[in-house]
């Protein structure tokens, strides 16, 4: 891998060998007896993986294209298969389309453009919808600071990981009387192993010595705690990785003064402080244009741009690709094929430290076709 | 009569403070002249038309009473470093001969086998209650004792403390990463997530409360527009998360909008609490007074102390109706460097001038905040001919060196 340390730090492969023991809650059921969430797909008869991709709206589908024709002169053994997520209701609920479905759970993974989340009545947002639909319990964020674009941070470089199904985000709320709104947080032990466990073994296949879970149990103390609880006794299923617990208030104070103590911290959290943390860390690099993720389920996982859709300068030829870009590294080291993942990663990181074809939002004037030639050049 | 005074303790106050004092010319509205708390209201609902605010002004200003020309103040140093910086303010206060008498209570959340924390925390709650004023270290919350609640919420929710300020800004003479931050953290501080309302419906599933009230969110968002007015800022932020928790977040900023209307001279909008907090790190400028529920105060007060330099410059207040404590904004407890000699006193001074501003005791205020300000902005030397900067700052001086540092200036004026 050279000196370019690999942006997501490698998903889990191709170990198999490694089973983690499990808990032994009375009364509860287990929730993972050997590896989480690992990457179960097979190549087509082309000796290629097929690999669902959501364009999605905006610039979208320009970026799509920058993806595409970078992965074609890597030469990367994936096939693309586009499919539409416009969402539909169905029953009062949103849904998408069934064929979007289905070829996600055939492929078990999909890249993701940034999508326009419909306003209006009754829709819950398209990316809420992707996560429910196919379980996507964790976050992977990855941030590291672009040479080539100067922030008030340097070498900034986190991983964190956030829970992805519940806590904040359970959608559990109701009015108690008028003018006084009850909204539930919803913590369980088996959805906080799940992403703990996910943590600790993501941690072991990217070299992590220590994870670090995030929590702000001073206040609530059962369900936070919880969390934290849990995070005690799975960390004792991995006796070779270090873990710590640390205050939300603390992250907060420490990540924006100094973000180079979490080098070597793999961080996990619940979903809301996930949310805020991680966006929180895209700013001290420049912004959602710069950073990968990558939601991880049992059977399916996606790998998506968090950024907007920007519909203003859709079509003009003027959008960043690079968070779709990393994204897809990202799903690359997922799927093991990490000789391409690195390939790929160093060509861009070398094009922006480069500054000769950056785009507009990063102050220079290259168009986005531009950029993803000076990529393919790299390359 | 007492409401005329106060407007005219407002106005002077702005127009006579002119130094290099960024906090001089803050002015607190005090929220027993803003409120009257519609307690009638929130338990009897749907009596009153859509229309009619739960929250109403009231005209009734509750001052705190001298005796013997003297104020008497609570004082809780707290754990940590509670005690250290509180000394340093002693010292200041006495050597400035300020009226104010100490009524010092040393609760403590720190677990140990012969105290009595409960009965110390009362002593502590009647003493404010008593006083009015108070000032105030951080207490101590253990993660390991279950049904033991945070001190620290806990005063806040019995006295309904319920506006924080906090306030964010560059010192001058002290350079961190960003430059020309000035903001104003306004945290709604006795609900939401930190109602403490918890409880496990079933083993490994517990549900954590969050409660969010039309009648504290209209008061939160007078308290910071009255806030803003007086203290002539231009734009006042909801930071929210309203579109996932759209009832209560949402409730939130919708009250929020309402009361907006009534203050047409401010600029207005609203943030979402993930963008609040990558703007904050990567455009703070951007930001005058900002308004949130409890939880995205306490996260973006520790990323805002952070942009300046730390929770130990950061100066704060809980204002109520009856009563305000004035505690460091960042609310770190320091347990780490406890009794070492190298905290970083400035917080707690800056947040004791911002009481004796509150107790109309300004002349005192200046003096002291000027020179904690000279001494960081000057680079005031130390009897080895150091810069005078505790470790927090980049410095060795000791919390005494500070303190002492500070003393020099306040004679030199």
């Amino acid at each position: 891998m050279s000196s370019v340390r690999c942006l997501s730090r490698g998903l889990s492969f191709a170990s198999p060998a490694f089973r983690t023991r499990s808990l032994l809650i009375q009364g509860n059921r287990l929730y993972s007896t050997n590896k989480v969430a690992q990457f179960k797909g097979a190549k087509n008869q082309n000796g290629n993986y097929t690999v669902t991709f959501i364009e999605g709206d905006g610039i979208g589908p320009e970026i799509s294209k920058s993806v595409k024709d970078i992965f074609a002169a890597a030469k990367t053994p994936i096939e693309w298969e586009s499919v539409d997520v416009t969402p539909i209701l169905k029953d009062g609920k949103t849904t998408i389309p069934d064929a979007a479905i289905n070829s996600v759970k055939k492929n078990l993974v999909a890249l993701k453009g940034p999508l326009a989340t419909p306003i209006g009545k009754g829709h819950v947002s398209l990316n809420l919808t992707l996560r429910r639909t196919f379980n996507l319990f964790a976050n992977v964020r990855p941030c590291r600071s672009i040479a080539g674009y100067k922030t008030a941070y340097d070498d900034v470089d986190t991983i964190l990981i956030r829970e992805n199904t519940e806590g904040e985000y359970s959608g559990i709320e109701h009015e108690v009387v008028e003018g006084v709104v009850q909204s539930i947080k919803l913590i369980t032990r088996e959805a906080s192993e799940r992403v703990l466990r996910f943590a600790f073994q993501h941690a072991e296949a990217i070299g992590q010595k220590e994870v670090r879970a995030v929590h702000k149990a001073t206040i609530m103390k059962m369900s936070d705690g919880l969390f934290l609880s849990t995070a005690r006794e799975v960390a004792k299923d991995f006796p070779h990785i270090e873990f710590s617990a640390e205050l939300l208030d603390n992250v907060c104070l420490k990540m924006t003064t100094n973000p180079n103590i979490y080098r070597d911290i793999l961080l996990v959290m619940p979903n809301l402080y996930g949310d805020i943390l991680s966006d929180m860390c895209a700013g001290l690099i420049g912004g959602l244009g710069l950073t990968p993720s990558g939601n991880i389920g049992d059977e399916c996982s996606i790998f998506e741009a968090v950024h907007g859709s920007a519909p203003d300068i859709a079509g003009m030829d003027l959008a960043n690709p690079t968070a779709l870009l990393l994204s897809s590294v990202m799903m690359l080291q997922h799927m093991g094929l990490n000789s391409h993942a690195s390939k790929i990663q160093k060509a861009i990181f070398d094009t922006l430290a480069e500054g000769r074809a950056l785009t507009k939002d990063l102050g220079g004037s290259a168009t986005r076709s531009q950029f993803t030639e000076a990529v393919v050049a790299k390359l | 009569m007492q409401t005329d005074y106060f407007l005219f303790f407002f106005l002077w106050h702005i127009n006579l403070v002119e130094s290099t004092d960024p906090f001089s010319a803050l002015l607190l509205p005090c929220p027993q002249a803003l409120l009257r708390t519609a307690k009638a209201s929130s338990s009897r609902n749907a009596v009153f038309p859509a229309t009619r605010a739960m929250a109403t002004v009231a005209s009734d200003l509750v001052k705190p009473t001298k005796y013997g020309g003297k104020y008497t103040v609570t004082l809780i140093p707290g754990d940590g470093i509670g005690a250290e910086v509180t000394e340093s303010v002693k010292t200041i206060f006495k050597s400035d001969n300020v009226p104010v008498e100490w009524e010092q209570v040393d609760v403590t959340g720190v677990v140990t086998g012969n105290s009595h924390p409960e009965e110390l925390f009362r002593e502590s709650v009647n003493s404010l209650k008593r006083n009015k004023v108070g000032l105030k270290g951080i207490l101590y919350t253990p993660v390991e004792r279950s049904g033991h609640q945070s001190f620290n919420v806990a005063l806040r929710q019995e006295l309904d403390i319920y506006a924080s300020v906090v306030l964010i800004k560059n010192m001058p003479g002290y350079v961190t990463r960003h430059s020309d931050v000035d903001m104003c953290i306004i945290r709604e501080n006795t609900e939401g997530e930190y109602s403490g309302l918890e409880h496990q419906s079933v083993p490994g599933v517990v549900e954590s409360l969050k409660i969010v009230t039309k009648m504290k969110s209209e008061r939160i968002s007078k308290f910071a527009f009255s806030f803003a007015t007086a203290n002539q800022r231009k734009k006042v932020t909801c930071i929210h998360k309203a579109n996932i928790m759209k009832l209560a977040d949402g409730l939130f900023r919708t009250t929020f909008h309402e009361i907006a209307k009534s203050y047409s001279q401010l600029e207005v909008n609203d943030l979402i609490v993930d963008n609040a907090s990558m703007q904050a790190v990567s455009r703070p400028q951007q930001f005058d007074v900002l308004v949130m529920p409890n939880l995205y105060g306490s996260i973006l007060s520790n990323i805002g102390a952070a942009l300046v330099g730390g929770p130990g410059i950061i100066p704060g207040c809980n204002m109520g109706r009856e009563y305000a404590v004035f505690e460091p904004g960042c609310r770190h407890v320091g347990l780490d460097i406890q009794g070492r000699d190298q905290a970083n006193p400035t917080a707690l001074i800056l947040s004791a001038t911002m009481m004796l501003r509150h107790l109309g005791l300004d002349d005192h205020a200046t003096r002291i905040s000027q020179a904690v300000y000279d001494v960081v902005a000057e680079g005031a030397t130390d009897r080895f001919y150091r810069k005078v900067r505790t470790k927090d700052m980049g410095g060795n001086s000791t919390t005494h060196d500070f303190t002492d540092a500070v003393l020099k200036h306040m004679e030199r004026q």
